[in-house]
């Protein structure tokens, strides 16, 4: 090694150089490693699932829609809140699967276009998004507008008499399910290979 | 030690030479009390040589056909100035407190603090007036040339700089915590969840988590005024080093002036 030391592999300038970078590495990442995994922590902790009872069973007939308010996310008051429409099952119309999970639609008033609040026009028999003209039908499937899939929903389950909402599942056009999707995220087509599963969202 | 050069400071307004045969060499305490900014001023300078650089930043040459449209950088970093400074205030006032409180202290600055409505109206309005000038700067610099070499880099901070207001403003929007603030975001990340492949995880980051949560509004509240705050103003400093390093462009409707000798040879 031209100008090391006899018996010396580095010279000594080089090495105090590459040790000083080292420790200024080794100091630096060691706040900044935590910090990042701080703030893009939340990207990979999975929600909670929970149940929340909305009301008797009697409550909710199989052609019409009950709005009903479930908290999403507890601890922010009104923010954490959104409406769900809840109706019956009714086999003359309902042509998804019928199993335990499905006793009762709920259907999701988060538009599948950018997530504003639809509402339900029962002269109309359609959902109607206020922000940028989504439509849908009664079974919650896209009839107008920008949205690219049908409403999502959630799942429910009757205890000791009552409806209880569970976790969000989306849809695609023929009402099969899929794990919980963002708004403008699309299930059928190309579209659906253009947006991965996230730990935040899993597969249910 | 070596002078310093004389500013170039307008003939009316330099002092007088003494007269021969006044003063007797002796400095009269009035001479002590005039004398006193410069003496200050040149103690700082002396132990930091500051004037250089504030002379280098401050009388540089500028070419001939300079006009009006050439403040709009100016304007900008005023308006940016203006918004830091009444955004310091309100965040006295503000708590980003998604139940209730964060929209009942935007209330109680609007409607109860002295001048509050004034102040947080020049934070709303001048958002706007910022946006605003940020783009009639950029149409300033493409339609007079100024981006091309060797300002290609500045134009490079410059974008990033309209990034970096565009994210105030989207972080900004949701502080007020009305319905419409409320909505806006809610579509705003939905907005950026709908990019391909990363999409999902943007929209995850900024909601910090998959649906809107208890800190989402604390995480737009940090963003707005800590982090960007921060890289912008260190931006601006480096792009108006670029500015004085490179200089101003002439008008592009100015020709260059052909060297006299040149021309004669031409001809």
């Amino acid at each position: 090694m031209p100008g090391a030391f006899e018996g010396e592999t580095v010279t000594r300038r080089r090495f105090m150089n590459i040790g000083g970078q080292a420790a200024g590495g080794i100091a630096a990442a060691s706040f900044l490693l935590p910090a990042l995994g701080f703030a893009i922590g939340p990207i990979f902790k999975e929600a909670p699932h929970t149940w929340e009872t909305v009301g008797p069973i009697g409550d909710f007939p199989d052609n019409n829609y009950i709005p009903t308010v479930i908290t999403i996310t507890p601890g922010v008051g009104e923010a954490g809140k959104t409406t769900v429409y809840v109706r019956k099952r009714n086999p003359a119309i309902d042509t998804d699967r019928a199993d335990r999970d499905a006793a009762f639609i709920a259907i999701s008033t988060r538009c599948a276009h950018l997530g504003c609040p639809v509402r339900w026009v029962g002269a109309a028999e359609r959902f109607i998004c206020p922000c940028h003209g989504g439509v849908y039908d009664l079974l919650g499937r896209r009839v107008g507008g920008p949205p690219v899939r049908p409403l999502d929903r959630f799942y429910t389950r009757v205890r000791e008499g009552y409806v209880q909402i569970g976790p969000r599942y989306s849809v695609n056009s023929e009402l099969e399910r899929f794990s919980p999707r963002d708004p403008g995220e699309p299930i059928d087509g190309l579209g659906q290979y253009a947006y991965p599963s996230r730990p935040s969202a899993r597969k249910l | 030690m070596p002078k310093l050069p004389a500013p170039p400071v307008p003939a009316p307004l330099k002092a007088p030479p003494a007269r021969p045969g006044e003063g007797n060499g002796k400095v009269a305490p009035v001479d002590h009390g005039r004398n006193a900014g410069v003496a200050v001023v040149d103690w700082v300078d002396e132990r930091t040589s500051l004037s250089g650089g504030a002379r280098w930043l401050m009388f540089r040459k500028v070419p001939k056909g300079t006009n009006w449209f050439y403040t709009l950088g100016s304007a900008t970093m005023f308006a940016f100035l203006s918004q830091a400074v009444t955004g310091v205030f309100l965040a006295m006032y503000y708590r980003p407190d998604p139940s209730g409180g964060a929209y009942e202290s935007i209330r109680h600055v609007t409607n109860e603090v002295f001048l509050g409505q004034f102040v947080r109206g020049m934070h709303k309005w001048g958002s706007s007036v910022m946006v605003i000038l940020v783009f009639l700067h950029m149409g300033r610099t493409f339609f007079f040339g100024a981006y091309k070499y060797p300002r290609e880099l500045n134009w490079v901070i410059g974008v990033v700089l309209l990034i970096l207001t565009m994210l105030m403003s989207f972080t900004g929007y949701l502080l007020p915590f009305d319905q419409r603030a409320y909505w806006a975001t809610i579509v705003g990340t939905n907005i950026n969840g709908t990019g391909p492949l990363l999409g999902p995880y943007l929209s995850d980051f900024l909601r910090a988590g998959p649906e809107f949560g208890a800190t989402t509004l604390s995480r737009f509240y940090a963003i707005h005024m800590l982090l960007v705050p921060g890289a912008i103003a260190a931006l601006i400093g480096a792009h108006l080093y670029l500015v004085t390093k490179l200089g101003t462009t002439a008008p592009p409707w100015l020709k260059a002036e052909k060297d006299p000798e040149l021309r004669k040879a031409e001809a």
